[in-house]
């Protein structure tokens, strides 16, 4: 049966200080890539959701960012609903 | 006056016990054998917390540390007792992880974040005591500083300055990382904290959340044994309420 798939991707808000970005950073830079100018890190969760209705999907994958999957003092998240082939 | 006199207890600790808790035994050693006051270990799938005084959220990973710090513990079964347990006045204090718990659980304000320089940190560090008349620092003096482990990945303290503002203002901010002699200075905060805050408490005064283990370091035998003070801060503020 076909699902749908929400992918959620949480990220540090701009004006949080982001130390991994940044040893990212320096390590791509030792690598020779100077053109990076900087690197934030954040994470994309893969949620295998039952049923077709995107809309109210929508709605519970907001509710379980707000309630677990980001922190909203110092992050931010976004997500799409997908239906899987 | 040995502490095992007052083995009839003045204050009952429970010391909740989440999947890949380190520092529950240490906390419970230091209550019971340290304090002489009566402590239980409680596994976190219990859903009460009554009859005790104390609740200790102690070091660790709990869950793994899976998400972000605190994240998955903060929903475990006996979150809803300490939610509780700190309604009515009850006293919880977080050391470490449990500091991490009790921010994702909104107990606590603001939130620990990955340390400046990204290292783990495990060693000791000088904190200064900003406020000495909370239950968790009555028996220490102004400015006093204690010499007290940390072990950290997750301990710089984050906050929006309005936040900042009102716990200063309002004497919340109970230690800051420190100089030996009890300066402020970058040098000395080790994880990079907004003001150097390493242990704040509630707008009521008895929730205590601190990065630095106390329980680590409470007797001479494994080091100065300054940990002990905050303990025994605890232990005096029920002394003082049953008196």
């Amino acid at each position: 049966m076909k699902g749908m798939k929400a992918l959620v991707y949480v990220t540090l808000k701009p004006s949080v200080l982001d130390p991994q970005g940044k040893a990212v950073l320096h390590a791509l830079h030792s690598l020779g890539y100077e053109e990076v100018a900087d690197v934030r890190v954040g994470k994309m969760i893969e949620i295998a959701l039952t049923g077709k209705d995107k809309d109210s999907a929508g709605k519970r994958v907001a509710a379980m960012c707000e309630t677990l999957l980001a922190n909203t003092v110092i992050e931010a998240y976004r997500f799409e609903i997908v239906e899987e082939r | 006056m040995s502490a095992r006199e007052h083995a009839g207890g003045a204050m009952r600790a429970a010391v909740v016990v989440f999947p890949g808790s380190n520092s529950d035994h240490e906390a419970w050693h230091v209550v019971h054998n340290v304090l002489g006051q009566p402590a239980e270990l409680v596994w976190h799938k219990e859903t009460t917390l009554d009859g005790f005084d104390v609740v200790i959220l102690p070091g660790g990973f709990a869950h793994g540390d899976y998400l972000r710090a605190g994240a998955i513990a903060r929903f475990s079964p006996i979150m809803a007792a300490v939610e509780r347990h700190a309604a009515r006045g009850g006293v919880v204090l977080g050391i470490c992880n449990g500091f991490q718990v009790l921010t994702e659980a909104g107990l606590l304000p603001g939130v620990l974040m990955r340390n400046k320089d990204i290292s783990f940190i495990s060693r000791d560090a000088w904190v200064r005591v900003e406020n000495e008349t909370t239950r968790l620092t009555m028996a220490c003096r102004k400015g006093e500083v204690l010499r007290i482990p940390i072990a950290h990945g997750e301990g710089r303290y984050v906050a929006d300055s309005p936040l900042l503002d009102r716990l200063e203002k309002e004497g919340r901010i109970l230690l800051r990382y420190c100089g030996p002699r009890g300066e402020i200075d970058d040098r000395f905060n080790v994880n990079g904290s907004e003001r150097a805050i390493a242990g704040i408490m509630n707008e009521r005064g008895n929730v205590f959340g601190l990065m630095p283990h106390p329980e680590r370091d409470a007797e001479p035998i494994v080091g100065l044994g300054q940990g002990r003070q905050l303990f025994a801060s605890l232990l005096e503020s029920f002394r003082r309420a049953a008196a």
